[in-house]
């Protein structure tokens, strides 16, 4: 079996167990738990396209999840609940900021990337903190989720799941049909070489910057389902720590592959809940499993399973 | 730390082992022992430990099963871990909280599961009013109240102008709101520094270019050390008076020391408040952990009490959610702060004191009252609870 | 707001400066002579203040500990360079990062097990303690002028270190082209490993030094690595002067603009929105000025290589 085909059967096989976990009869905090786990991988394999395939290490990818969470919050409290509305608000939000600040961020490389997209980040940061009518640091509640075509079907944990599988699949076939256009092999060729590609004539700006608007409407997307899903917005959710986890969960899953950044959010966020249930001091196990992760394996999970599956 | 390892996972196997629990009472206690402010969650944690542990293992007379978890001071964390203490743990009842922002997160799933919900610290103004519930008791203060305090403190000393320094999240902002409540002079400056600053030489040098008659700040944690630290280091000490919430107590006493002698706090207790039941809970906490417990500890220990006696007054009869709620409101029992009282919006009404940093006799560093600012005090946002 | 007032917030501002230079020469050197991204340079700098806090009861006090700590902190770093860092000099700067992410998590938490999770503290020594009467009842603690004296020697220190000796002449050279250094017969891994351990004791007399101001506690090296890197993009990767420079612009900048903003802005609009917009603004200041620099110049002010 060629490798990109056993990636596609994998990936499958995961979504196929997405779709029939709440079918078995398994208790609701597991269903919301993995609900939460799905919304994250959204903006990991959107964070993903930018930095797998592009090679843009964007450490302020939170802030998208933030602007899109927060548009979402802010129609609810107004009294505007409608899903879609809500939704759509949230992508264009979170574009429009990655398309204003992309613009500068583009012209950077490296490390001066990772910190002007850090930058970025913490300045919707510190906005969302000084948003007082919003419950500023504390949060904003919302009392009640979005309304889907006028009814409350989302109040059910259930209905609200497969909403956000229907997103992350979306954002999969996004991100997938992306890369394998001539669009994405440009993006992946300046990841490796942008002066050649820039010598056959194009814009290896432009192409990185709409690269990480897409991202961005996607993780503003997951922003928007994580605020219907926890009912509450707040500033932490944009926090710098939140976008080391992304690039974390990349990293660790495999970046620019078809399934890692998928599997890496589940590793990264099962692993916390089980750990901590098990010690107070499960962060030592989390490091020391990084550590180990890179020093003995190439790739990340994705890269372990090449090995051992050749 | 070995004492809290095996509780955990104890109560671990409890809930993976324990399906037929009608005996039990099942507490989820929900703190932040992560980052620099778990000392707080851990006052908390280790007070509520010996209650429950004073009272051999039973509250109202029910077997306490507790289950600990840290919500990590991220809000998100902390929904996902609640929903699993309601829905796998089964818990009766979710307590502890140590900041606002987890509690506002956490109140809506708690109080949609028809689960009680007992403070042991955060109180928010909105679950004070608009959105107060039936299903949430406060065994602390309403978030304003301890600021309140020491704004009419300010105003009865006679100070004409006061500096307000505090930290530029929503807590501040609540707590500069509260000081101005009672405080009728005139503010000269108020400054609002990052959350988590920890170098205050900046602000420091315009406070005294100001020249207060006193300043007012609210600053947890490490922010606290560092200020009490830097002011004292400054000169200011003995010079401007150093009014304050939540700075100057147990939890950040062992690192600020000598610094913090003679500064002001506004509290409902204090270790060395005067009373028996008090000075029992502070020997007893010593001994089996020793270290001084702060109003943080003292708040859980009231929250393991208050339990108690909601549960004995129901009959043990925890699944009647009337009948605890009638009980949560009337039950009365021994406040090691002396005064309590259950508001109408769950809240406590209590007393509220300016206390103290002193040295005591065996060298540790602990607050005392100095003088009563409010006497069966209740929070503003009451009237605009709908309950009743 | 007086022109004395200016004084010593300028003079806070330098303090916090240098001790942020401490911090960034490290991180500059270990990233721009090895290409190696160290997250963990900020638990160098908890674990100095750390040993630092902890020994001074023991050691006679501040001096006695830092004269232990400084040692102790070389070593540490060696021994990191040894197990985690050194697998990783050939590897990608996402293996780099995420190895040392996982350092930061491990002794974080380490040090909470080890020393508890509320904050310690050491006294300020006797010799430093107290303040000087600047001018018209402005005091400045003694503390604070020790710590610019430090910063400014140590950053003289490394001056004649890196420009005046054959390993300063190598780390210079490194800085600029390592492959070079390398095809030259000198042996890379140990100025490597002498860089490395150099940088980690750098950030721990960092640690050592603030022990008597700020609170001892685990994680207080995560928010000054980010300072750290700020400091090191906006001076320019590898670039000593640049992170002198940089440590001192962006401590002035933020010290200033947490004490001016609000006020500036009070003459423009409403005191109620002054005091909301401005402390959000001076939060900001920092990544305004560094998302600035990069936009201008996306080297920082002084880039020590051409490329890359």
């Amino acid at each position: 079996m060629s490798k990109t085909r056993r990636d596609f059967l994998v990936l499958g096989l995961m979504l196929a167990i997405l779709a029939v976990l709440p079918l078995v009869g398994l208790p609701g905090w597991v269903i919301t738990y993995t609900a939460r786990i799905m919304a994250f991988a959204i903006c990991a394999v959107a964070l993903d396209l930018v930095l797998g395939y592009g090679g843009m290490v964007s450490l302020g990818h939170a802030a998208f999840l933030g602007i899109g969470s927060y548009a979402a919050g802010i129609l609810i409290a107004e009294g505007i609940e409608d899903f879609f509305i809500g939704l759509a608000a949230g992508a264009a939000a979170a574009g429009l900021y990655a398309l204003a600040t992309g613009a500068i961020a583009v012209r950077t490389k490296g490390v001066a990337f990772i910190m002007i997209t850090l930058a970025f980040g913490q300045m919707a940061f510190f906005v969302a903190n000084a948003l007082s009518e919003y419950g500023g640091s504390d949060g904003l509640t919302l009392w009640s989720r979005a309304t889907l075509n006028g009814t409350r079907a989302l109040k059910s944990d259930t209905t609200l799941y497969f909403v956000i599988l229907a997103a992350l699949v979306a954002s999969l076939g996004v991100v997938r049909l992306v890369t394998a256009s001539p669009f994405g092999a440009v993006l992946r060729a300046a990841r490796n070489n942008p002066e050649r590609v820039t010598a056959l004539g194009y814009d290896v700006e432009r192409v990185r910057l709409w690269a990480y608007v897409l991202s961005a409407v996607l993780c503003g997307v997951a922003g928007v389902l994580i605020a219907n899903l926890t009912s509450f917005v707040s500033p932490a959710l944009m926090a710098w720590q939140r976008s080391g986890e992304f690039i974390v969960m990349v990293i660790l899953g495999g970046a620019g592959t078809v399934w890692g950044a998928l599997a890496g959010a589940f590793v990264v966020l099962a692993l916390e809940e089980g750990l901590s249930l098990a010690t107070q001091h499960w962060k030592i196990a989390f490091g020391a499993l990084l550590v180990a992760v890179v020093l003995f394996t190439r790739g990340g999970i994705a890269g372990l399973f090449d090995r051992s599956a050749r | 730390m070995k004492h809290v390892i095996t509780l955990a996972a104890a109560s671990l196997a409890l809930t993976i082992g324990t399906a037929a629990a009608q005996e039990k009472l099942k507490i989820g206690m929900m703190v932040t022992l992560s980052g620099p402010s778990a000392v707080l969650g851990q006052h908390q944690r280790d007070a509520f430990n010996l209650a429950v542990k004073q009272k051999d293992g039973k509250l109202g007379g029910l077997v306490a099963d507790v289950v600990i978890v840290d919500d990590e001071l991220k809000p998100d964390v902390a929904v996902q871990k609640v929903q699993g203490l309601i829905e796998r743990d089964k818990v009766d009842i979710v307590t502890g909280v140590t900041f606002s922002n987890v509690m506002m997160a956490i109140a809506k799933p708690v109080f949609e599961s028809k689960t009680f919900l007992v403070s042991s610290n955060a109180g928010p103004s909105p679950l004070a009013g608009k959105a107060c519930s039936p299903f949430f008791y406060s065994a602390s203060y309403q978030n304003d109240q301890n600021h309140e305090a020491m704004g009419k403190y300010a105003q009865d000393k006679g100070f004409k102008k006061v500096v307000v320094m505090v930290p530029n999240y929503q807590a501040g902002k609540d707590s500069a709101a509260g000081f101005k409540r009672h405080f009728k002079g005139e503010i000269a400056d108020e400054i609002y520094t990052q959350l988590g600053q920890l170098d205050f030489s900046a602000e420091l040098a315009k406070i005294v270019a100001a020249k207060p008659d006193a300043i007012f700040t609210f600053m947890p944690g490490g922010m606290g050390v560092n200020l009490v630290k830097q002011f004292t280091q400054a000169g200011l000490s003995g010079k401007i008076p150093f009014l304050s919430a939540f700075t100057i107590d147990e939890t950040t006493l062992p690192a600020t020391q000598d610094a913090a002698l003679g500064l002001f706090a506004g509290a409902q207790w204090a270790p060395g408040s005067d009373n028996p039941a008090s000075k029992a809970f502070v020997a007893a906490f010593e001994k089996e952990y020793g270290y001084v417990p702060s109003l943080y500890a003292q708040q859980a220990y009231d929250s393991a009490l208050l339990i108690d006696a909601a549960v004995k007054a129901a009959g043990g009869k925890v699944k009647d959610k009337e009948a605890m709620q009638k009980a949560f409101r009337t039950a009365s029992f021994e406040s090691v702060r002396g005064s309590f009282k259950m508001n109408t919006n769950g809240f406590p009404i209590q007393d509220f004191y300016v206390v103290k940093a002193v040295k005591r006799a065996d060298g540790k560093y602990a607050t005392e009252p100095v003088e009563k600012v409010f006497t069966a005090y209740g929070d503003v946002y009451a009237k605009e609870c709908a309950i009743n | 707001m007086s022109f004395t007032l200016l004084a010593v917030q300028t003079l806070n501002g330098l303090q916090f400066g240098l001790m942020l230079f401490l911090v960034a020469a490290g991180l500059t050197l270990v990233f721009g002579v090895m290409d190696f991204i160290n997250l963990a340079h900020g638990v160098q700098y908890m674990l100095g203040a750390y040993l630092t806090a902890v020994l001074a009861p023991h050691a006679g006090g501040f001096f006695g500990a830092l004269a232990l700590a400084l040692p102790l902190t070389l070593a540490l770093g060696l021994v990191l360079e040894r197990i985690v860092f050194r697998p990783l000099y050939g590897r990608g700067h996402l293996d780099q990062v995420l190895a040392t992410f996982g350092v930061i998590l491990i002794v974080n938490e380490g040090v909470k097990l080890a020393f508890g999770a509320a904050p310690i503290s050491v006294p300020v020594p006797d010799l430093l303690s107290g303040s000087v009467m600047l001018t018209d009842g402005l005091l400045f603690p003694v503390y604070r002028l020790a710590i610019i004296g430090a910063g400014l020697g140590t950053g003289l220190l490394l001056w004649l270190v890196i420009d005046g000796t054959k390993f300063g002449m190598l780390v210079r050279a490194g800085a600029t082209n390592a492959p070079m250094v390398s095809a030259l017969g000198v042996d890379v891994r140990r100025l490597f490993t002498a860089v490395t351990a150099f940088g980690a004791m750098l950030a721990g007399f960092a640690g050592a030094m603030v022990t008597p101001i700020l609170s001892v506690e685990p994680g207080m090296g995560d928010g000054v690595l980010i300072l750290a890197f700020v400091v090191i993009v906006v001076g320019g990767v590898g670039s000593i002067r640049g992170a002198f420079l940089a440590a001192l612009l962006i401590g002035l900048v933020d010290t200033l603009g947490r004490s001016f903003a609000t006020d500036i802005l009070k003459l423009m609009v409403s005191a109620p929105t002054a005091n909301r917009v401005g402390p959000a603004l001076a939060s900001m200041a920092i990544y305004v000025l560094m998302a600035g620099v990069l936009a201008v110049r996306p080297g920082g002010l002084f880039p020590s290589r051409s490329a890359g």
